[in-house]
């Protein structure tokens, strides 16, 4: 099936209801890339249309010029069948497009109600808010949904599955007709994720049209009525959910055959690098989340730790690396007492570490790439000469790394916060790994999509296989039962069971996970 | 020719808005001239502004003694601004320069009495040093508790600002008030003196502060510290992650901004006061407050930026003894120059801007460390 063929054929798209919104051959330029190439995307009404690509395909980018974020170079958008120009967000929404973006948009001191009418405040004489008759739809609307929600209560005090209904709620409070949805599932846990998708499906019952930004393919195969894949700024396909394949969906995104699954053939373990003894670690609020934790990680091999959220498995980490002094217990790398150790005696020992929020710790999102790229080793040869950088080392190794690591990037000196997850993930990758002794990898590919997955998966297998002893933390158990040679699993701060990948069983696994008994 | 344009594209990206924000005080003040002089001898005269503004630029730069004038009001504005700076770089909000002016002021007059008959160098060199370890002690203490306890380095800095003052009006009362005067002062600074190079006042000072433009903005581009120092003030969890401890960071930025603002005080006590008495004017404490943002936090910045303070300064005598404009329009100058600065959405709509946004470092470092957990480890 050649690419950019239009699987949907005439018969069933006249069968089809009226299409609610049209984009026409929108074209965004940006500074030494396309964003989106001439593209097409039709919704109708009553439909879930997935919008499928990976990071950096220009989704949000073609959801941005629809909600007025941004103003398309070329194009025309077409609500209703009629020609429209959307200036800023306060025409889209006019428009009846409501958005959800991927951090949401709410004031956390503010009640559920003050944030749904902010902007759009019903006044109650010059100076007062209604908020009674605001609390009142929003009851209404979410009733309407499926689930319920106290319209006085602080948002700071919700998780974030229910932030994210108040922001639907907010879209819908204001007539949203065309609700826009970009990666919504990527702050979910899987019970949140069922539960969205229950609200989205009464959304279309009741002829709301949904477009769904996702580079998850199962999600979209599940959720969508149709899909529309995206590469490079271009549309590459359209497919119906029950006439394709996750397998021809991940080609389409990547534009090459991309392998699912990773060969991860033998590990061959060799002496103890890192072992942990009767490991005790208390939180910042004195809770003891790590309660008596051991374990052995050998050169040569991977060692996953499974385990739900919220388990210890944070505090098991940030001890490792030195960000966290713990309670009881012993740490050596390499036969070497590192329970102690400040952060950089502990990466002085040849470990790298890639951490679970790469934004908050892995990067500085003012900084260019050069910078990011020396970020941990900065004050060290080739990179500096005593006290004084050497700004051409640091520039080597950021072209260097840019190349090894497939760095989508129009230079090295941009700034960081320029790039997509995907790539920005990329450059702590590139960075941590090397000749490492021990590679404490957490969460390594959350939030990417399919091409980096795959990269950032054989990487780790090529470390291992040059000798490195990975620990790896993810909370994605597939994550953890395609890569370990050895599962971890951890619940409440313990050790609940230990598995070769020969005879690690899934079933038995999440059991474990779940309630720390397999029985 | 198209490099020269890029580079001169490049500049007016980084200084449009201090320039326009300029441009609009002095036309706001204007209006402010001219509404005033209808009150004042001359009466209402529209070209008034024109005169004043021509006067404060002789008074500036009209002759070498006004070209030297400004030089040394500038000086410590300088050093003042970079304390100021430096501490943004790192995310420290620094409102204890004034203390520091002080202390460094104070140090530097009874060291350099003490010293005033040794051989030059050592004089002036121990004066200056003293003045410099003063400051630098005085910045280390919020330092020390902001990394360590959080405590908000401006909540403390004002602190100490009081204590220092009230201290140092004790010190000079009762500890080392020289004999032979009537107030309570400090003795002559004699060979500790900064010796003037240029002129009839151009000081030591004025090269020493240029020089310390420079090698701060090399230490913190060039210089591995000068990472440190940047990252701890751009992302602290990463800065830990990587292996930095932001508590000796955050100390050592502070102490280093405190002996800016001790030198600040030195010098312009061995160059131009001459002796330490209680109620001495530690108002470069707060104009370097401007110089930093109206520098946007770059050294090569808050050289202009000084330059221009000094100026306004060294100017505002002749303009106010040739056109009658109070010497205080200066003041109000200045303040709808950080006004505009803070409120850069009206600098863009007056002209329309299409710059990028710009960021003041100072507002984020405010708004962002308040409140902030403290950055032990």
């Amino acid at each position: 099936m050649s690419e950019g063929e239009r699987v949907v054929d005439e018969a069933t798209r006249s069968s089809l209801p009226a299409p609610a919104l049209e984009m026409l051959g929108i074209t965004k330029r940006f500074p030494g890339t396309l964003a989106n190439d001439h593209i097409d995307l039709e919704v109708r009404r009553g439909e879930i249309h997935a919008l499928l690509g990976e990071n950096g395909a220009g989704k949000t980018t073609l959801m941005n010029i629809l909600y007025g974020l941004l103003t398309p170079d070329e194009g025309e958008i077409r609500i209703d069948g009629h020609p429209v120009t959307i200036r800023d967000p306060a025409d889209a929404i006019a428009r009846g497009i409501g958005m959800v973006h991927q951090h949401f948009m709410l004031v956390p001191v503010l009640s559920v109600a003050e944030n749904v009418i902010l902007g759009s405040e019903v006044m109650r004489g010059p100076v007062l808010l209604d908020l009674a008759d605001a609390g009142e739809r929003i009851r209404a609307l979410s009733e309407q949904l499926g689930f319920s929600i106290d319209p006085s209560a602080r948002v700071e005090q919700l998780s974030v599955g229910q932030q994210q209904r108040v922001e639907i709620v907010k879209a819908l409070y204001r007539r949203a007709r065309i609700l826009v949805l970009d990666e919504p599932t990527a702050v979910l846990t899987p019970q949140e994720t069922e539960e969205i998708f229950g609200v989205l499906r009464r959304l279309r019952s009741e002829g709301t049209s949904v477009v769904f930004i996702s580079h998850k393919l199962d999600e979209a195969l599940t959720i969508a009525d149709r899909i529309t894949v995206i590469r490079r700024g271009r549309v590459v396909g359209e497919r119906l959910p029950g006439a394709t394949t996750e397998q021809e969906l991940a080609d389409l995104m990547v534009g090459r055959e991309v392998s699912l699954r990773v060969d991860r053939g033998v590990g061959h373990p060799g002496e103890v690098v890192l072992s942990v003894r009767g490991l005790r670690v208390r939180d910042d609020r004195g809770q003891e989340v790590v309660r008596g934790i051991g374990l052995d990680v050998r050169s040569g091999e991977i060692v996953g730790v499974a385990g739900v959220a919220g388990n210890g498995q944070e505090a098991l980490i940030e001890a490792i690396v030195g960000l966290r002094r713990p309670a009881a217990g012993t740490i050596a790398i390499d036969g070497a007492d590192v329970t102690r150790a400040s952060p950089r005696q502990v990466r002085e020992r040849g470990v790298g570490y890639v951490p679970a929020d790469r934004q908050r710790y892995g990067l500085v999102l003012s900084y260019t790439l050069e910078d990011n790229f020396v970020l941990t080793e900065y004050y060290r040869a080739p990179f500096a000469r005593g006290a004084v950088r050497d700004e051409r080392a640091i520039r080597e190794r950021a072209a260097r790394l840019i190349q090894e690591y497939d760095v989508r990037t129009p230079g090295s000196t941009v700034r960081a916060d320029t790039l997509s997850g995907g790539n920005q993930q990329k450059i702590v990758v590139a960075r941590e790994f090397g000749d490492d002794r021990l590679l404490v990898l957490e969460q390594p590919t959350r939030g990417l999509d399919v091409g980096s997955t795959e990269f950032i998966h054989r990487r780790t297998i090529e470390q291992r296989n040059g000798g490195t002893a990975v620990l790896l933390v993810s909370a994605d158990l597939d994550e953890v039962l395609e890569l370990s040679d050895r599962i971890v699993v951890i619940h409440r701060g313990r050790v609940v069971g230990e598995f070769d990948a020969a005879h690690a069983e899934r079933e038995r696994i999440g059991l474990l996970m779940a309630r720390g008994e397999a029985a | 020719m198209a490099a020269i344009r890029g580079r001169l594209a490049g500049w007016w990206r980084v200084a449009a808005l201090p320039v326009l924000a300029i441009v609009l005080a002095l036309a706001i003040a204007a209006v402010v001239i001219v509404a005033s002089s209808a009150f004042t001898g001359i009466g209402f005269f529209p070209l008034l502004p024109l005169y004043a503004y021509g006067n404060l630029f002789a008074g500036a730069f009209g002759s070498d003694v006004a070209v030297n004038n400004t030089l040394v009001a500038a000086a410590p504005l300088m050093l003042g601004g970079l304390a100021i700076g430096l501490g943004f770089k790192a995310g420290l909000f620094n409102i204890g320069v004034a203390g520091q002016f002080l202390a460094g002021a104070f140090a530097s007059a009874v060291a350099g009495s003490a010293l005033a008959s040794a051989p030059l160098p050592l004089a002036v060199g121990g004066a200056i040093l003293a003045g410099g370890l003063a400051g630098a002690a005085l910045g280390a203490i919020p330092g020390f508790l902001k990394a360590r306890t959080g405590a908000h380095e401006v909540v403390t800095t004002i602190m100490l600002n009081n204590a220092t003052a009230l201290l140092l009006a004790w010190a000079v009362t009762d500890l080392v008030r020289a004999p032979g005067f009537t107030f309570p002062r400090t003795g002559d600074i004699g060979n500790s003196a900064l010796p003037v190079l240029l002129g009839r006042n151009l000081h030591l000072g004025v090269p020493l502060a240029l020089v310390l433009v420079f090698g701060i903005r090399w230490l913190l581009h060039r210089t591995t510290l000068g990472f440190e120092i940047r990252t701890v003030g751009a992302n602290p969890n990463a800065a830990r992650y990587a292996g930095i401890s932001p508590l000796l960071i955050v100390t050592l930025t502070m102490s280093l901004s405190g002996m800016l603002g001790g030198l600040a005080g030195a010098i312009q006590m061995l160059g131009v006061i001459g002796f330490y008495a209680s109620g001495i004017s530690a108002s470069v404490g707060f104009d370097s407050i401007a110089v930093a943002l109206l520098g946007r936090s770059d050294p090569i910045g808050i050289l202009f930026a000084a330059l221009l303070f000094g100026a306004f300064r060294a100017g505002a005598p002749l303009m106010q003894i040739t056109t009658q404009v109070p010497i205080e329009i200066i003041d109000i100058i200045q303040a709808l120059i950080i006004l505009f600065l803070a409120a850069e959405l009206i600098v863009r709509r007056v002209f329309r801007l299409r710059v990028r946004p710009m960021e003041i470092e100072g507002a984020t470092t405010v708004t962002r460390s308040w409140g902030a957990q403290s950055v032990r480890g």
